[in-house]
């Protein structure tokens, strides 16, 4: 029996896991990879202490950080349920059961699929999640970046000096987002933004030959491209928050101290319905998380 | 041995991580920059059918991503 067992090795979750570690309680982190979304971010520049780090790098910091404790750590595991029973969980993963007395989600965000016929096929031929990452493979090709905020236009920006011609496909109006970035992009000839947009299918043969598109509702086009750079935001990952009060995003409600609805079950980080998504305040509520567990405990189990 | 090559791209963070992983083990590794070399991009494509970075490739099999079960479980057969 665990003390705590911590879904997720993000920001928060590090975090937690650190000042469990503290405590000398008995924690197991399980997670699929160390470092989470953030790792992904490309620079980091509000993250104190550090004027600049590459996500990498901070994840790279964290990491180190938490294996200076003896924490136990599985990685490559999913935390599917953690499923209250009388004074403990049982919790489910995808490579075996164990149990804990408390547990704190801190699962993060994953990137918004676009949910239509041939994204989840040519996921890596031709599709990506990861401008940052895939861009340069699309040297002199024509792409579609299918989004109309600040990430779509981080790729798009990105892409203009790669590849050949870019379309960025937009359901709404306008783009919306960082003024520098909108005129960055509507001053590119490489580009041509599609307003109204939106994007019914992808296609290929072994790799991305084309896409379908709807125009004002009506009006079906294709398009040629060799590249299609999904980027309409983030989701929450609530998946080991089975049995949890979600807000309409379907992230985790938690209140001040991290709680759920569910006495002995935390939640930290980008998963919860805190207001700002950052690595500082996912940092921050995995601190409040952790604390939280070690006073339930306290409070509830050695009393009884 | 055949050598472990690591196709990559200078800003993709998994690519970085894959590269630091594979040093802290003390593995010898060809790092093949795909932004650059375009050839090697067309033939890293042809080898795994896949258009992503990283990709590792030991003993003439593919990884994609930065997976340390498989490239632990793959460097364990060299």
């Amino acid at each position: 029996m665990y003390d705590l067992i911590i879904a997720g090795a993000g920001p928060a979750g590090i975090t937690a896991a650190v000042y469990a570690a503290r405590k000398k309680m008995k924690t197991l982190v399980v997670t699929k990879n160390i470092g989470g979304y953030a790792a992904s971010s490309a620079t980091v520049e509000n993250y104190i202490g550090y004027q600049f780090i590459s996500g990498a790098e901070l994840a790279k910091k964290f990491e180190e950080h938490l294996k200076s404790f003896d924490v136990e750590i599985k990685e490559n595991t999913e935390v599917l349920c953690f499923r209250k029973l009388d004074n403990h969980f049982k919790v489910e993963t995808d490579k075996g059961e164990y149990e804990c007395l408390t547990a704190i989600v801190a699962t993060g965000r994953k990137p918004r699929l676009l949910g239509v016929p041939g994204e989840v096929a040519f996921k890596n031929r031709g599709v990506t999640y990861c401008a940052t990452c895939d861009a340069p493979l699309f040297a002199r090709k024509d792409v579609a970046v299918i989004g109309g905020g600040n990430s779509a236009m981080d790729a798009t920006i990105q892409l203009m000096s790669i590849a050949n011609k870019i379309y960025l496909i937009n359901i709404n109006n306008d783009l919306e987002g960082d003024e520098i970035m909108i005129e960055k992009i509507k001053k590119s000839d490489k580009v041509e933004i599609l307003n109204n947009t939106n994007t019914k299918e992808i296609m290929g043969d072994k790799f991305v030959n084309n896409i379908k598109l709807q125009v004002n509702k009506s009006v079906e086009r294709m398009l040629d491209v060799q590249g299609v750079f999904i980027e309409i935001g983030s989701m929450p990952v609530k998946g080991p928050g089975c049995d949890v009060n979600t807000n309409k995003k379907d992230e985790i409600i938690v209140n001040k101290r991290c709680e759920t609805d569910v006495p002995g079950l935390f939640a930290a980080g980008d998963v919860t319905d805190v207001p700002e998504k950052q690595i500082i305040v996912a940092a921050g509520q995995g601190a409040i998380a952790s604390l939280s567990a070690f006073k339930y405990i306290s409070k509830n189990i050695f009393d009884s | 041995m055949a050598k472990i090559k690591v196709y990559s791209t200078p800003t993709c963070p998994y690519c970085r991580m894959v590269k630091s992983f594979l040093k802290e083990k003390g593995v010898d590794f060809e790092d093949i920059d795909v932004s650059v070399d375009s050839k090697a991009a067309e033939e890293m494509i042809k080898k795994s059918g896949q258009m992503g970075v990283p990709q590792i490739e030991i003993n003439e099999k593919i990884i994609v991503g930065f997976d340390r079960e498989a490239i632990e479980s793959e460097l364990s057969n060299v």
